[in-house]
C-alpha cells in the first residue's frame, strides 16, 4: 500500500492560478490547487470569490460553469445541473440550509489571482 | 348491493356526456353500462363537423377521452342500432344482440335531418348533412361536381354551405324564409349577413320555395321554384331543420309529442319512469332543444337522477347562440325579435364595416331582454350575462353597442357585477362561483382553470370572460397580477422583448441599467440572452453574451448528470448521406462516445469531456456538419416522413420541405425549444400534429398546424391554414414564430402559450392569416433578418482562439477532470455510479 500524503490544514499556501483577465466578468473558471478543484469567480467590479467546484447535489465537478448573479442582494452562483443557488461569499446553499460549499481565501496580486488551499 | 344495469342508446355528444357524468358518480361496481351506437365510431364533435372538410380528421373531432370505455368498463357496441324496446321484459334488442336487460334505459338518439317531401327529393346526388359518413359521401360527390346547393339557410344550412365552399364548389343557398337565420335574426340582421356571405362568393336565394326537382339541362338537377324561377346544380344538400329520432320510443308506446319528440319531465324521465330521454330527441314542455348546451344539462340531470340525486331539475334552457359563419360573427340572445309586449329597440348599423347591433330592452328601459349582433359579436358574453341575470341596464344602454373611441370609457359589464350562479361556460355548465372556487383553490392561469373546471374547453367562446374573472379574483386575494421575469426586472418577457427592440439595446448590461436592478440571475440572464439573439442574432459566445448563457449555451453542448456533454449535429429533415453517417461513427469511436438515435431523427453522441468538444467539432465541421442547437431554446429539428419521392402514398415532397424549413429556421432562438414536423400525406407518419409547427401534405397543398406538444402534457396541434402553397406556408410560419417569440413567456412552449392566449387559435388565425394587427410584413422582415444573419456557432467557436480558451476543465492545467469515470454497458460507455467510482479508487490505491 502506498503512503498517502499527510495534509496539514495549517500548512495552506497561496497558489497563483491565472490572470484576472483570464476570467470574463460575471463568470467562473475551475483551478487545480494543491490537488483540489476550486471554482474561482469574477464578478463585475473585479471582485473574486473561490468555492469548491464539486456540486453536492449532482456530485459533478461543475460549479465553475454556473451562472453568476445576485438574489436579494446576495452574490450567488447557480448550479448548472439542478439550479440550486450558493452564496459566493459563504458557500451557503439558499435552498437547503444543511448544505454548504467549502470556501477558499482568494486575492488579486498584480493582476494575478491567488487561491489559498 | 347488486349492480344496476344501464343501457344507453346513442353515443353522440349528449350520450357521451351522460356516460361521463354517470361514471363520475357511480363506480363500475355499482353500474354495468352498455352503449349502442348506430354510427361506426364513438362520440365526436358534431358542432365542429365542417372543420372535417377544413382538414380535421375524425380523430381530431372525437370527444371521448383516451381509453374512456376501457377504464370505465363500459361495453360499447358500435355500428349496432337498437331495433326494439320491450318495456315489460325490460330489455332492448339490437341488430346483433337480442334481449339485453336494463334496469334503467337512456334514449340519447338525437335527431335526423328533415328532408322536405317535394317531388324528386330522393334523387341520386341529394344528401343530408349530419354525420361524418354523410360528409364522406358529400366529399366524394363533390369531386365530380362544380355547383353545390344547400336547401335551408338556417344555422346548419350555412355550416353546410361553408363545407361545400371548402370543397371548392360554386355554392348556392336556397331559403324558404325571406332572410337567412330567420329564427335568430331580424330583417336587417339577416340582410347584412346575406350581404357578407355573398361577398365571400356564396349565392343566396331567399323567399324560394322548391316545388320539385327534375333533370336539368346542363347539370344533373334542376330545382324548380314556386315563383317560376329555377336553379341547376350538380348536388343538393338538405339542411332544412331537424326532427327528433323518436321511432323507437313511439314503437314502445312511450308518450311522444304531436309533432315528434319524446316527452320528458324535470328529471328527463319519459312516461316510463325507468326510461330517460336526453338531447335533441327529448321534448320538454312542448319544446325541442337543438343545441348542445341544453343537451349537456339534460345529460347531467339524468345521470344525477340515476345515481339518486334529485337536486337538479330541468326547467328550460337558454337558446342564445354565438357563432362564426364563414368568418362572420353572428350572435342572437334572449328575445331577439322583441316579441315581449312594449319592448323597445336600440340600433347601431355601420354599413361600411358591415356591422349591425340591436338591443331589445323592456318598455320601462330598465332590463335587457335580448340582442342581435352581426359582424362584431364581442359584447355577446357581457350582454348575455346581463339578460340572464336581470342586471339593471346602465344609464346609457346604447354605449354597450356603440364603438369605443380612443379615450372613451371602457364599455361592457364588469365581471364583479355577476352573481355567483351566473353561467359562464354554457357548454360545460360552469358558473362564475365554480371558477372563483377554483381560483381560491390555487388556479392562477386560464390553462389551469380550463383543466380544473372545464370552462372554456369546448367552444372557447367564454375564455375572455374566464380570464376577466380570474384577474378580478386574484386582485381580490391581494395577489398582484404580474408576470415579472424575476426580482431584477419588473417586466414580463414580452415587455422586455419590446424594450430591447424599441430601445435598440444590444447587451444585458444596457438593459439592466435602463430597466432593471441588481446584477441579474440564472432566470433573467438566459432569458435576456435569448431575447437579444431573437432581436439581433449576434453570436452567443461573444464575450459580452457568454456569461449570460446557461452552461449548455455557453459550451454549445448539453451537460449531462456527470458534467460531461452530449453533441447533436444538425441532420436537416433527418436525411443523411452514408458518408456523413460514417463520419459520425468514426468520431464516436475515436472519442469513445456513447451513441443513440434521438426522437428528432438525429444522432446524439454522449460522454464528451469539455476539453474534447472543440476537437470533436473540428472533425464534424470539416465533414460538413453544423451545430444542431440541441443545447439552446431554439429550433431543434424538423422531423419528416419519406414523402412522395419514395412512398406509395405520399402526395408531396415532405423531406424536401422539412430540409427547406430546417435550414430556414436553424439557430432561431425562442422562449422555449421549438420542434416541427412535415408529413407527406394524411397518414401523418412524421407525427406533425404533436409539434409546435406541423405540416401535412394534401393534394391541394399544405395544411399547417400549430401549438402541438408531446412531453408532459400532450396536445394535438390546432389547424391554422389549409391547402396553402410553399410561399404562403413559409410566410405563415414566419409570422407565427415571430409572433410567439415576441409575446411568449419565458420557458413557455407554444402549447401553453396558446392555452393562455386570449382569443385562442382564432386570434392567432386573425394575426397570422388575416394580418389583423397589420404587423405581418414586420414579422416577416424580422424573420428574414434572422435567416440572413445565421452563422454556425460551432464553426465560429473552433476558429476563435478567445472562445476556445473556455473549453478546458482547469484554467491552470491541461488535465481532465478525474471525477469523470465510465463503465461499459451493452458494448458502450455509461457514467459510473458513485459506488462504482469508489471501487475504482480503491483498486487504484491498492
Amino acid at each position: 500500500m502506498t503512503a498517502r500524503p499527510n495534509i496539514d490544514m495549517s500548512l495552506k499556501q497561496w497558489t497563483a492560478v491565472c490572470a484576472l483577465d483570464d476570467i470574463m466578468p460575471d463568470s467562473g473558471v475551475c483551478a487545480l490547487v494543491g490537488g483540489r478543484q476550486v471554482a474561482v469567480f469574477r464578478v463585475s467590479g473585479d471582485q473574486v470569490y473561490a468555492l469548491a467546484n464539486h456540486d453536492p447535489f449532482s456530485k459533478a465537478n461543475v460549479m465553475s460553469r454556473g451562472i453568476v448573479g445576485d438574489l436579494k442582494g446576495e452574490r450567488v452562483v447557480a448550479s448548472p445541473v439542478y439550479k440550486q443557488h450558493f452564496s459566493l461569499a459563504t458557500g451557503q446553499c439558499l435552498e437547503d440550509s444543511t448544505v454548504k460549499l467549502e470556501t477558499f481565501a482568494v486575492r488579486v496580486n498584480n493582476n494575478i489571482i491567488e487561491v489559498e488551499a | 348491493m347488486s349492480t344496476q344495469k344501464i343501457v344507453v342508446i346513442g353515443n353522440g355528444m349528449v350520450g357521451q356526456r351522460f356516460l361521463e357524468q354517470l361514471t363520475g358518480r357511480m363506480g363500475s361496481d355499482q353500474v354495468e353500462i352498455t352503449v349502442f351506437c348506430e354510427e361506426p365510431r364513438a362520440a365526436y364533435d358534431r358542432v365542429q363537423l365542417t372543420s372535417f372538410f377544413a382538414g380535421k380528421s375524425a380523430i381530431d373531432l372525437s370527444v371521448v377521452p383516451d381509453r374512456f370505455f376501457e377504464e370505465k368498463a363500459i361495453t360499447l357496441r358500435l355500428n349496432d342500432p337498437v331495433i326494439a324496446i320491450d318495456r315489460e321484459k325490460k330489455t332492448v334488442s339490437s341488430a346483433r344482440y337480442r334481449d339485453v336487460p336494463y334496469d334503467k334505459l337512456v334514449l340519447a338518439t338525437g335527431s335526423y335531418p328533415f328532408v322536405p317531401p317535394i317531388p324528386g327529393h330522393n334523387r341520386r346526388g341529394c344528401y343530408v348533412y349530419r354525420s361524418i359518413e354523410d360528409l364522406e359521401v358529400i366529399r366524394a360527390a363533390a369531386k365530380k361536381s362544380r355547383i353545390g346547393t344547400v336547401i335551408g339557410g338556417g344555422l346548419l344550412g350555412l355550416e353546410a354551405a361553408k363545407a361545400l365552399k371548402d370543397l371548392g364548389l360554386d355554392t348556392h343557398v336556397v331559403e324558404f324564409a325571406p332572410r337567412l337565420m330567420a329564427v335568430q335574426l331580424d330583417e336587417a340582421g339577416g340582410k347584412l349577413l346575406q350581404r357578407k356571405i355573398e361577398a365571400l362568393g356564396v349565392t343566396v336565394h331567399t323567399s324560394k320555395s322548391t316545388k320539385e326537382i327534375v333533370d336539368g339541362e346542363k347539370h344533373p338537377h334542376r330545382m324548380v321554384f314556386a315563383d317560376g324561377g329555377a336553379l341547376e346544380t350538380d348536388l343538393i344538400v338538405y339542411s332544412a331543420g331537424i326532427r327528433p329520432h323518436d321511432a323507437l320510443a313511439r314503437a314502445a308506446k312511450i308518450t311522444v309529442g304531436e309533432r315528434g319528440g319524446i316527452g320528458i319531465d324535470e328529471y328527463c324521465r319519459t312516461s316510463d319512469p325507468d326510461i330517460y330521454a336526453i338531447g335533441e330527441c327529448a321534448l320538454w314542455n312542448g319544446r325541442i332543444f337543438g343545441l348542445v348546451a341544453p343537451g349537456y344539462q339534460m345529460a347531467e340531470i339524468a345521470a344525477r337522477h340515476v345515481a339518486g340525486d334529485e337536486s337538479l331539475r330541468f326547467d328550460g334552457a337558454d337558446m342564445s347562440t354565438k357563432l362564426k359563419l364563414m368568418g362572420v360573427d353572428v350572435a342572437s340572445l334572449g328575445d331577439a325579435m322583441g316579441k315581449t309586449p312594449g319592448a323597445l329597440d336600440y340600433l347601431y348599423t355601420n354599413p361600411v364595416q358591415g356591422i349591425y347591433k340591436k338591443l331589445v330592452v323592456s318598455g320601462d328601459g330598465k332590463q335587457l331582454l335580448g340582442a342581435i349582433l352581426v359582424g362584431d359579436a364581442a359584447e355577446y358574453n357581457g350582454l348575455l350575462q346581463m339578460a340572464l341575470n336581470a342586471i339593471p341596464l346602465p344609464e346609457h344602454p346604447e354605449d354597450m353597442i356603440l364603438p369605443v373611441r380612443e379615450g372613451g370609457a371602457a364599455k361592457g359589464l364588469g365581471v364583479d357585477m355577476l352573481p355567483a350562479n351566473a353561467l359562464i361556460c354554457s357548454c360545460n355548465s360552469v358558473s362564475k362561483g365554480a371558477i372563483c372556487d377554483a381560483v381560491t383553490a390555487g388556479c392562477t392561469t386560464v390553462g389551469a382553470l380550463k383543466t380544473a373546471t372545464k370552462a372554456g374547453s369546448t367552444c372557447g367562446g367564454c375564455s375572455p370572460m374566464v380570464k376577466q374573472i380570474l384577474d378580478a379574483e386574484l386582485r381580490k386575494q391581494g395577489v398582484e397580477v404580474k408576470n415579472h421575469l424575476c426580482e431584477h426586472f419588473p417586466w414580463s418577457r414580452q415587455e422586455l422583448f419590446h424594450l430591447v427592440r424599441v430601445g435598440g439595446l444590444k447587451t444585458f448590461g444596457d438593459l439592466l441599467a435602463k430597466h432593471g436592478s441588481g446584477h441579474g440571475c440564472d432566470i433573467c440572464k438566459p432569458a435576456v440572452a435569448s431575447i437579444l439573439a431573437s432581436c439581433w442574432n449576434e453570436y452567443v459566445l461573444k464575450p459580452k453574451h457568454a456569461p449570460l448563457q446557461d452552461t449548455n449555451d455557453r459550451f454549445l453542448a448539453n451537460m449531462q448528470k456527470d458534467g460531461t456533454y452530449s453533441i447533436v449535429p444538425r441532420v436537416p429533415g433527418g436525411e443523411i448521406t452514408p458518408e456523413k453517417l460514417i463520419v459520425l461513427g468514426a468520431v464516436a469511436k475515436k472519442y469513445r462516445l456513447y451513441t443513440k438515435i434521438t426522437g428528432g431523427q438525429r444522432i446524439d453522441l454522449f460522454g464528451a469531456r469539455v476539453e474534447q468538444l472543440p476537437l470533436i467539432w473540428r472533425e464534424l465541421v470539416d465533414a460538413g456538419f453544423e451545430s444542431g442547437h440541441a443545447y439552446g431554446k431554439a429550433l431543434r429539428t424538423v422531423k419528416s416522413c419519406v414523402g412522395s419521392t419514395w412512398c406509395r402514398y405520399g402526395v408531396q415532397d415532405s423531406v424536401g420541405m422539412a430540409i427547406q424549413l430546417e435550414n430556414r429556421y436553424r439557430g432561431l432562438r425562442s422562449p422555449h425549444k421549438l420542434k416541427m414536423g412535415v408529413s407527406g400525406c394524411t397518414r401523418e407518419c412524421a407525427e406533425a400534429q404533436g409539434k409546435d409547427v406541423g405540416i401535412i401534405a394534401t393534394e391541394k397543398g399544405w395544411n399547417l398546424y400549430v401549438c402541438g406538444n408531446g412531453g408532459i402534457k400532450p396536445r394535438h396541434a390546432d389547424l391554422l391554414a389549409t391547402g396553402i402553397d410553399d410561399a404562403t406556408l413559409v410566410k405563415y410560419i414566419d409570422r407565427f414564430l415571430m409572433f410567439y417569440i415576441r409575446t411568449g413567456d419565458r420557458l413557455q412552449r407554444t402549447s401553453t402559450w396558446l392555452d393562455n392566449l386570449e382569443g385562442g387559435i382564432d386570434y392567432v388565425k386573425q394575426v397570422v392569416c388575416e394580418d389583423s394587427l397589420g404587423i405581418g410584413a414586420e414579422l416577416e422582415a424580422d424573420m428574414q433578418k434572422l435567416v440572413d444573419t445565421y452563422e454556425c456557432e460551432w464553426k465560429n467557436a473552433i476558429n476563435d482562439p478567445e472562445s476556445l480558451k473556455r473549453f478546458r476543465h482547469f484554467v491552470n492545467s491541461d488535465a481532465p477532470d478525474p471525477n469523470i469515470v465510465f463503465v461499459a454497458e451493452r458494448g458502450q460507455i455509461r457514467p459510473a455510479r458513485e459506488d462504482e467510482k469508489e471501487t475504482e479508487k480503491e483498486e487504484a490505491t491498492a
